[in-house]
């Protein structure tokens, strides 16, 4: 590239208006990596999923129980590795703000279900030994500053009463993509106290968690599952984890469909402010383009021009942005409790997608300008006053 | 007589404005023989910047053909007319045109990167054609930092790096005081005897026109 | 003196595009920010509308929402026996307790999927309660049957609940049997059956999930309170006036689109206030030749400082005002969305208020002004015989 030199120089020419405009594109480039981080943070559960997994729930709706009776007979369907369950517990620790994941867990299938919850051997016994005992996620602990020995009490709602758990492990995310704000105790308990208060609702398991040897047999074992509790009071219905995930996701669509919306006028905005600068340089330098055409410089040499000179701002722009995404994602993680977002990083996904539409834009804001530098004949060039 | 190297034969030029034609040019035919220094007078508006782009090859004629060096450049297409300006003409214009940003030797290089000329054989041409002009020791200044006579032989050097054989000139001493236009005319004039080159240069400064070999007149879009 | 306004506007029509372009950078920015703030005010609205002041609703004090709380039979006539429960000519006490679950029903729409929609058991008291929930199609559930009636919204947004059809939920068939209006409030997002006949499908016998009752005189809620505090049995509820309930409902939806509306208009306003800067400072160096005549016919510095002001001030507003007329098209749409207060669908349209309208408009002026001022400071400050020599 011959020319890069001029298309340097050029980009250079006015010191104040470039920087300005790198700094544009640098804000537009990090509010929309903050924006797809914040939508990778909503699909999280979604990420997490795995294939292997299946999840059972009341076909009525995820708030009504079904029968532990159900286990054993899930069990037996061929395909099936292992049955777990769980209840959403929920409750009320110190205020309704503190808000984290608590589930009433069969705790010895489950870590069988959910190998990314790493729990050291001897918390796990101590964690197993203990009826009122619970486990948190090392996020959680971190944020509560829990250990292990600690009480949390929490006022039940769903399960009225005042509950008292002691931390007896904390287990470890196996990566990032996976839920370190958890709270689980034993299903075992929480029947147990269901049976002496509310003996109406004992028995009653909130979801079952199947393994399956082979993610193909999803569909099958979730056809047999439903179709062992047909009409029954307590109908099933069984879909992988990733759908049943979605299934959370889809209620707030309108928030993705927000982000995304705006994400997209981010683009717009970059877009505008590199044209703009792009146009104003172009339209300067209409004479100097004029008499380079004079020179013997071809349409084509001009395109490379000043699409090098906004390629330059953009990918400059770009690069800060990017730069900056990480302090920003940083610094919105330390003002929101971990609890509410528990998956917050910065995929690379997004760092392709903000690089690729800086550069895009880069073209697109140099289209009008070269347009006109090509089209302009030399005589009017020549001719041009500001 | 010598070989013509320009022929402009029948030659209209109108511009549009808004609804109507201005015409500018209105049939006229010249022949320049090579090593020909021409010089083109006339009044403002007399349509001699016209005729220059014409021969130039910057602008394109309503009617007629205009041949340089054998080749009709109304038939080229832009690209193509592009890269015969690159190889045939030196364009000297009243306010040198210099890009500011680049130095004194970027801007003698520019026609040179259209070549395909590796970067010594590039510092070899252009640290010749700025010896031509005498501004050898001035090549890492900005325009700028040169005088309307120096930005004006950088500008010549630019014309002549890529060694065309004809030079056009729009008023090239029009924007000099009288000691400096001095000095350009005479450039041209030792342009012309000592490289050969033919040059067609529009003036309406009556000492400039002395340089030239021959002169005509313009009026009203006639040759006189 | 003064620079007449004219040539600010003489200048927007030599510069045509990158006015343009300028003004559109605005225009989005005033736009979005409108648009979020418009979308919060409309989930407050809703369900801020949804309750009434003159009712007092109680739910377990460690409720989430109406789904996570139950109210035994017991506390129930506890609570009846209040002396500030309003009776009804009958002489039975104007209230309802309520039955709250969520269910799923399958959106209209390809890929819509299914939701979750609340159903609301009620007793017979409830629509006097709430008189703003009327039956405009079909009839009335009978008590005893198992009927429903359906919120107007629901009817517009899910399959299988029109007039006529048939819902399966909680072991039996429900009839569709009449099509409710609540005027744009929470409750047009509600299906509505017999109270009993819920707590007999979903074996919730002597149990609520909250209930509400009318106050005898709206000014007794901190009797109400004081009441409940007092008697132990009563401890474990909270009392609140309805409308503060549903209120509350709302807070974490609304607040959550606020920050990150305003997070994200910020981010888009340096974008803005850049492009701004970028316009001006190019128009004062386009001018320079200009503004150096002006200060020599004999304009002050001030003078140059407000023509330019004005000019990116101007830009600023007219792209407000483009942006608020965008925005303002957003009120004919309803969009859905699950409330997590509720855990269930909510539907809602933007809503613009006039204190919306005035942050929009202030939040411009700040764009033009911070936008403008560097450049004008520049212009300003140009030397007279340099400006004029810069040709």
């Amino acid at each position: 590239m011959r020319i890069f030199k001029l298309m340097f120089k050029n980009a250079l020419r006015h010191k104040l208006r470039t920087s300005l405009t790198i700094l544009g594109i640098a804000i537009a480039v990090m509010a929309f990596g903050f924006l797809r981080t914040v939508v990778t943070a909503w699909y999280a559960g979604v990420e997490a999923s795995a294939a292997n997994r299946l999840v059972t729930r009341n076909a009525v709706s995820f708030i009504f129980p079904l029968p532990l009776a159900y286990r054993d007979k899930i069990a037996r369907i061929p395909g099936v590795e292992t049955v777990s369950y769980m209840n959403w517990f929920q409750g009320v620790y110190i205020d309704k703000n503190q808000f984290f994941a608590r589930f009433a867990a069969d705790v010895q299938t489950a870590l069988e279900v959910y190998p990314e919850f790493i729990v050291p051997p001897d918390q796990l016994e101590a964690f197993t030994k203990e009826r009122n005992a619970c486990m948190v996620g090392a996020d959680l602990a971190k944020q509560y500053n829990f250990k292990i020995g600690d009480v949390i009490p929490i006022e039940g709602d769903i399960y009225p009463g005042k509950w008292d758990f002691v931390v007896r492990a904390i287990y470890q995310p196996r990566d990032e993509k996976v839920d370190g704000t958890q709270m689980w105790f034993h299903w075992a308990y929480l029947d147990e106290r269901m049976r002496q208060d509310m003996p109406g609702r004992a028995g009653e398991v909130g979801w079952y968690i199947i393994r399956i040897s082979n993610p193909n047999d999803g569909a099958r074992i979730s056809e047999e599952v439903d179709q062992l509790f047909k009409n029954s009071r307590a109908e099933t219905k069984t879909e992988s984890e990733r759908a049943f995930q979605e299934g959370f996701v889809q209620g707030t669509n309108l928030i993705i469909v927000l982000l995304n919306f705006m994400s997209f006028v981010i683009i717009g905005i970059i877009m505008l402010v590199l044209g703009n600068t792009m146009i104003m340089s172009a339209r300067e330098r209409t004479k100097e383009y004029a008499v380079l055409k004079t020179i013997g410089f071809s349409g084509s040499h001009l395109t490379k021009l000043i699409a090098g000179e906004s390629m330059i701002i953009s990918i400059l722009g770009g690069a800060l942005g990017l730069l900056l995404t990480y302090p920003i994602v940083g610094m919105f993680s330390l003002f929101v409790p971990k609890s509410w977002f528990p998956i917050f990083y910065i995929e690379p996904i997004t760092i392709v997608l903000a690089g690729t539409s800086a550069l895009v834009v880069g073209v697109i804001a140099a289209l009008f300008p070269i347009q006109r530098a090509v089209r302009t004949s030399i005589v009017d060039g020549l001719r041009f006053v500001g | 007589m010598a070989n013509s190297i320009i022929q402009v034969e029948n030659v209209s030029k109108a511009y549009r404005r808004d609804t109507f034609d201005i015409p500018v040019l209105n049939n006229i035919s010249l022949s320049v023989s090579e090593g020909d220094f021409l010089g083109l007078m006339g009044p403002s508006g007399s349509g001699k910047t016209t005729l220059l782009n014409l021969v130039a090859g910057i602008d394109r004629p309503s009617k007629g053909r205009v041949v340089v060096g054998g080749t009709d450049i109304g038939t080229l297409s832009e690209t193509a007319l592009a890269k015969w300006r690159a190889t045939h003409v030196g364009f000297i214009f009243q306010f040198y045109n210099l890009i500011p940003v680049l130095t004194a030797y970027e801007n003698v290089e520019l026609p040179l990167l259209l070549t395909s000329l590796s970067k010594a054989e590039r510092k070899k041409h252009v640290e010749f054609a700025l010896q031509v002009v005498g501004l050898a020791d001035r090549m890492y200044h900005y325009p700028k930092q040169l005088s309307g006579g120096q930005e004006q032989r950088v500008a010549i050097a630019r014309a002549i790096a890529t060694d065309p054989t004809l030079l056009v000139a729009d008023e090239p001493t029009g924007d000099l005081d009288k000691q400096s236009a001095e000095e350009i005319l005479t450039l041209l004039e030792r342009l012309n005897k000592e490289f050969k080159k033919t040059i067609v240069m529009v003036t309406h400064d009556p000492r400039a026109a002395e340089k030239a070999h021959t002169v005509r007149h313009l009026d009203k879009g006639e040759l006189k | 003196m003064k620079i007449p306004l004219k040539y600010t506007l003489r200048n927007f029509r030599s510069r045509r595009l990158t006015t343009a372009i300028t003004i559109t950078g605005i225009t989005l920015v005033v736009f979005v920010f409108t648009a979020v703030l418009m979308l919060a005010a409309g989930v407050r609205k809703t369900l801020v509308a949804t309750g009434s002041t003159e009712n007092v609703i109680v739910a377990r004090k460690s409720a989430q929402g109406e789904i996570s709380s139950i109210i035994l039979n017991e506390t129930y006539n506890i609570v009846m026996s209040l002396p500030q429960v309003a009776k009804g000519s009958d002489g039975k006490p104007v209230a309802s307790g309520d039955v709250v679950v969520v269910i799923n029903l399958p959106k209209i729409g390809a890929e819509a999927g299914i939701s979750n929609v609340t159903v609301r058991g009620v007793s017979q008291a409830a629509f006097q309660l709430r008189p703003q929930v009327r039956v405009v199609e079909g009839r009335m559930f009978n008590w005893g049957a198992r009927e429903v009636v359906v919120g107007s919204s629901i009817t517009r947004r899910f399959e299988g609940v029109q007039l006529g059809s048939t819902i399966k939920f909680g072991g039996d068939v429900w009839s569709v049997v009449g099509r409710t209006d609540a005027g744009g409030t929470g409750f047009d997002s509600e299906i509505w059956g017999d109270v009993s006949q819920l707590q007999d499908a979903f074996s919730r016998q002597g149990a609520f999930s909250t209930l509400t009752f009318r106050m005898t005189n709206p000014d007794q809620l901190d009797q109400i309170k004081r009441a409940f505090e007092e008697d132990n049995r009563l401890q474990q509820f909270e009392p609140k006036t309805e409308k503060a309930f549903f209120e509350e409902q709302s807070q974490f939806m609304a607040i959550f689109i606020e920050v990150l509306g305003i997070f994200i208009t910020v981010f888009f306003s340096v974008g803005a206030i850049i492009g701004a800067m970028i316009t001006m400072y190019a128009a004062v160096a386009n001018r320079t030749v200009e503004i150096g005549t002006l200060r020599a016919i004999g304009f002050r510095r001030r003078s140059v400082l407000a023509a330019f002001m004005t000019e990116s001030l101007l830009i600023a507003l007219i792209g407000a005002a483009i942006g608020l007329f965008m925005a303002s098209g957003l009120q004919f749409f309803t969009v859905s969305t699950m409330n997590w207060g509720s855990f269930s669908e909510l539907e809602f349209s933007f809503t613009l208020t006039v204190e919306i309208l005035t942050y929009a408009v202030v939040f411009a002026i700040l764009m033009g002004i911070t936008g403008g001022f560097l450049p004008a400071v520049r212009a300003a400050r140009l030397n007279i015989v340099n400006a004029l020599r810069s040709a």
